[in-house]
């Protein structure tokens, strides 16, 4: 081939990464070949990867036929706007978390470190895969390795019976959904035999076919991103996980359930109806609302950051729900304000997840806990960790001037334009879901303080905690690939919002990069700009020069001394670092306020206790409300058929012949 | 428009609403002290105050983190970059478009973040308490101040604070019914946002109530004078938004020294008259539980989503 277009370029990174697992898989046992050589490699593909992104999101739309595969079905790829923007994403994340983990797999795990590199790779690989691919049959196959992949590297340290029954609940919800899919893509075809996404794109469903269609999308979509109630694996499978994995998990395999999802909504089904955004939305901000009122109660650092994940997926669907309500009223330009809110938080959740999920595993070699109760004062011993931790709790409290609030200010800002809506019911509603999701992000914020304070700032609760050693150079750059992520999310939006213009006239028929483009490249205006306005680069620039003026004016007339001592503490010198809040304790407002949401458990002790104890514990109400029942039946049920089976063949033979007799019955 | 003349001006009004902010103060606890019968305070008190902390040194506790000690700065420009936004004498301001209401919110949300941060680091029971309580006040007041801002926003259609006060000073004297439901609900933040009795009091200090007195324990000296200066500051913008957002007549669109000098005097009436009913009100309620202040804010909040309805039925 003479020219090579971006899709070749693309096919050549994930052979690549294919090809770093085999290596991965040949240096088994070779610690230095894997971090010095294959992870950095894997590194410069995600580099790549991210500029290539960003390069055929600008340009066309490409396609290609692979004759791999069985014999009559050939791999179709195609690369469009909207893939290109994920295989962005992808290229941003894999890159910090590679770079990463050149530092963090160091000391042997229970899976030998070439498997992890090679199921590391593949997982890698197939998330491009599921991008790229352009027919159900390669979808699934990738989507399915991917799930694999994720669930082996969940299970890397599988002999705590804990992280076995995490993978296993893993991947039993992940085929629930996948059954969904399956499903979901027979009535795409509707009867035509060819699954290729081009046939499916021609097929005009009618309205109830279409609606189950696009629920069982969610259902397996869902599945994936951690919808409610289908979030219960993610709590499970990220503490579980070794930090880079989860950070991975938590960054792009979540959104790889968001990019199907908005690829069979506004790309393969040709039709949107209102009621369906209606329910996204309601099930959207259901999910973030509980997510995030969750994450406030937990006690493990990375079960915290799992149920903020679960919020933020919320946010997410919450975007993609009004956007298809603005859709399906024919008001493409609010329809692609809200999906550009919706992709920016994308970028931006996986810049800032990821980063908070490698700092817990900082944390986590440093001093092995992942128990909040027993962290504190980490900030001290281990700078870097805690700064980077800092940018990214800043971004993920949604909070000016980093990515998170980009976004958060777009999804509001939609919501704030829906008074054009033909319906006056939604009229009405749909601006208090503003109130929600800002209820949301101010929560979101609360947790944060829980997150950094209990961890970084603080007394160290334990004596060991002193001897705790910062991140090593290349667990750095990680951390410093993903900080320059966050900051750049947030000082330029209106670059990016050029490059998310091109999806959102691929889905929605529309863009708003020419409005952002008239105001200059300083001025975020989604509108107009006499309507709302956005500079980060000036907002962050005038309140460095603030407080750097407060500095310099006060060091320059007032020359006071600075004189160290205990902490006051109102004059009581018996403060001990088990008298600074705990965890729980700074879960207590919230316990207190959202009591209906979870299920707590409490034991007090007496006052004739000699030794009084006191616990409480909080659980996911899903669990009692929804699975246990369910697998309650399900024994219950197997129970009642394992009635038949005595294990004589006798019996057997009976039963064959009854069914028969009841067969030809039914026949004649 | 964006003129030299005009930068200068906005900053010659950041650095009057920024040196001015401690008089409010002392007005508010003048009106108190006369009200409670006691001797009143001069205005100037704490302007004295904080030049009397300025001089002191400062003490730091041992185990602080740069945090800590860079926290004081953060909020004070956080605050300081509030009066930049908020419209106070003019609506002419070059630094306006740079954040809108939302963007004003996100940086107060800033700013909080960073003093609860601060205020958990030493590791006393008392600043964690303090950090805990004001992140959680924080989060029930911020979706009710959004609310009050929306229901502005949606009359002018912009959520740019100059627009909306220029939409409202160039109609005629309309009274909207949805912007007194959000005055009710804005005042209610403002005494929880601000620290004020029934929320909290700020004349108090080693209470188990205390949530300001609480962050601010371990300062002493400089950065102790820059967090009062900041909370004075805070205490301003509130005002401004107030008055920009309900009482908007008079605040100038162009900037001319005489229309500004008329626009000082008509704010500084304003805020005069205003100062005083704040410590009305506070004179005559009593503290709340501490649990009983989201009851309160969550009411706050329902009135603001009520006026955002009443928008909606009556179509102004």
């Amino acid at each position: 081939m003479t020219d090579l277009v971006s899709l070749d370029y693309i096919l050549l990174a994930v052979s690549g990464w294919l090809i770093i697992g085999a290596c991965g898989l040949f240096a088994i046992k070779r610690r230095g070949g894997i971090s010095y050589v294959l992870y950095p490699t894997g590194a410069a593909i995600g580099i790549a990867l991210c500029g290539l992104g960003i390069y055929s999101a600008l340009g066309g739309t490409q396609t290609c036929i692979l004759s791999i595969g069985l014999p009559d079905l050939q791999f179709h790829l195609r690369l469009d706007s909207l893939s290109s923007y994920f295989l962005f994403v992808l290229g941003m994340v894999s890159t910090g978390v590679s770079l990463y983990s050149i530092g963090y797999f160091r000391k042997e795990e229970e899976t030998p470190l070439g498997l992890i590199c090679l199921e590391y790779h593949v997982c890698l690989a197939s998330m491009a895969m599921i991008l790229i691919s352009d027919d159900a049959y390669v979808f699934m196959v990738a989507w399915e390795t991917m799930s694999l992949t994720a669930t082996f590297l969940v299970m890397a340290n599988h002999s705590d019976p804990e992280v076995r029954y995490a993978g296993f609940l893993y991947f039993l919800i992940s085929h629930i959904g996948a059954l969904a899919l399956l499903l979901c893509f027979g009535l795409l075809q509707a009867n035509t035999g060819n699954y290729t996404f081009a046939n499916m794109r021609e097929q005009h469903l009618d309205l109830l076919w279409a609606s189950i269609t696009f629920f069982l999308a969610f259902f397996g979509f869902g599945a994936k991103a951690g919808i409610l109630p289908l979030h219960i694996w993610l709590p499970e499978a990220h503490p579980a996980a070794p930090s880079p994995i989860s950070a991975l998990m938590s960054a792009f395999v979540l959104k790889t359930g968001v990019y199907g999802f908005l690829r069979i909504t506004f790309d393969l089904l040709q039709i949107q109806v209102w009621w369906w955004g209606v329910i996204a939305l309601t099930v959207g901000l259901i999910t973030a609302l509980f997510g995030v009122v969750l994450s406030a109660t937990q006690t493990d650092m990375k079960r915290l950051l799992a149920y903020s994940s679960i919020e933020n997926i919320g946010l997410m669907f919450t975007g993609i729900g009004l956007t298809i309500i603005f859709h399906a009223y024919d008001m493409n330009g609010m329809a692609a304000l809200s999906l550009t809110a919706t992709l920016y938080h994308v970028a931006s959740h996986a810049a800032f997840k990821s980063l908070l999920f490698l700092g817990t595993g900082a944390v986590l070699h440093a001093t092995g806990e992942r128990n909040l109760g027993k962290l504190g004062g980490l900030m001290r011993f281990m700078p870097w960790t805690a700064w980077a931790a800092l940018i990214g709790v800043l971004a993920a409290a949604g909070l000016p001037p980093l990515g998170g609030f980009v976004s958060e200010w777009l999804l509001i800002q939609s919501f704030l334009l829906t008074p054009g809506l033909p319906n006056s019911v939604l009229n009405m509603l749909i601006p208090i879901v503003a109130g929600v999701i800002v209820l949301v992000g101010a929560i979101a914020a609360y947790v944060m303080v829980k997150f950094f304070g209990v961890i970084f700032l603080g007394q160290p609760r334990e004596q060991k905690l002193n001897q705790a050693h910062d991140a090593n150079i290349w667990e750095r750059f990680g951390f410093g690939w993903l900080v320059a992520a966050c900051l750049m999310l947030g000082f330029f939006p209106v670059q990016l919002t050029l490059v998310i213009d091109r999806v959102t006239s691929f889905l929605v028929g529309e863009g708003i990069g020419t409005t952002v483009a008239s105001n200059g490249l300083l001025l975020l205006a989604p509108v107009a700009s006499h309507r709302a306005s956005y500079m980060p680069l000036v907002f962050v620039g005038v309140l460095l020069a603030c407080c750097l003026l407060a500095y310099v004016l006060v060091r320059r007339f007032y020359h006071g001394r600075l004189r160290q001592s205990i902490p006051w503490a109102c004059g009581y010198p018996f403060q001990t670092s088990k008298m600074q809040d705990t965890a729980e304790g700074l879960g207590q407002p919230i316990r207190h306020i959202f009591g209906n949401f979870f299920r707590i458990t409490r034991e007090l002790p007496s006052e004739f206790d000699k030794n009084p104890r006191y616990r409480i514990s909080v659980e996911d109400p899903f669990w009692s409300m929804l699975y246990r029942p369910i697998a309650v039946i399900t024994e219950y049920a197997s129970r009642a058929v394992g009635m038949l089976q005595h294990g004589r063949i006798s019996i057997y033979l009976l039963y064959s012949l009854a069914t028969l007799m009841l067969l030809l019955l039914v026949v004649t | 428009m964006n003129n030299l003349s005009s930068y200068l001006w906005q900053i010659l009004e950041l650095i009057l609403a920024v040196a001015a902010a401690p008089l409010l103060t002392g007005w508010v606890n003048q009106c108190r002290a006369w009200l409670q019968n006691k001797t009143a305070p001069s205005v100037f008190l704490p302007h004295r105050t904080l030049h009397k902390l300025f001089h002191k040194d400062s003490v730091v506790a041992e185990n602080a983190s740069p945090l800590f000690r860079m926290e004081p700065y953060i909020v004070f420009g956080c605050m300081a970059l509030a009066c930049g936004i908020i419209p106070t004498l003019s609506t002419d301001l070059p630094l306006s478009p740079a954040a809108d209401a939302i963007a004003l919110v996100g940086l107060f949300a800033l700013g909080r973040m960073f003093i609860s941060l601060a205020a958990v680091d030493i590791g006393t029971g008392f600043g964690t308490m303090g950090g805990r309580r004001e992140m959680f006040i924080g989060f029930i007041a911020e979706p009710a101040l959004l609310m009050v801002l929306f229901s502005s926003s949606l009359i002018s259609k912009s959520t740019l604070l100059t627009s909306i006060v220029a939409n409202l000073t160039s109609q005629d004297l309309i009274i909207h019914p949805s912007m007194a439901f959000a005055a009710v609900a804005f005042v209610m933040v403002l005494l929880a946002e601000n620290a004020r009795i029934p929320v909290d009091n700020p004349a108090t200090h080693l209470e188990l109530t205390m949530i300001h007195e609480a962050l601010l324990l371990e300062y002493s000296g400089r950065s102790l004078a820059l967090m009062e200066w900041a909370a004075s500051i805070k205490l301003l913008a509130y005002f401004c938004i107030g008055i920009a957002l309900f009482l908007p007549w008079g605040i100038s669109s162009v900037n001319t020294p005489f229309a500004l000098l008329l626009s000082l005097l008509i704010l500084t009436v304003k805020l005069v008259v205003v100062g005083a009913l704040l410590a009305v009100l506070e004179i005559v309620s009593a503290k709340f539980r501490i649990f009983r202040v989201p009851e309160f804010l969550a009411t706050a909040f329902l009135i603001a989503v009520i006026g955002m309805l009443v928008h909606f039925l009556l179509g102004a």
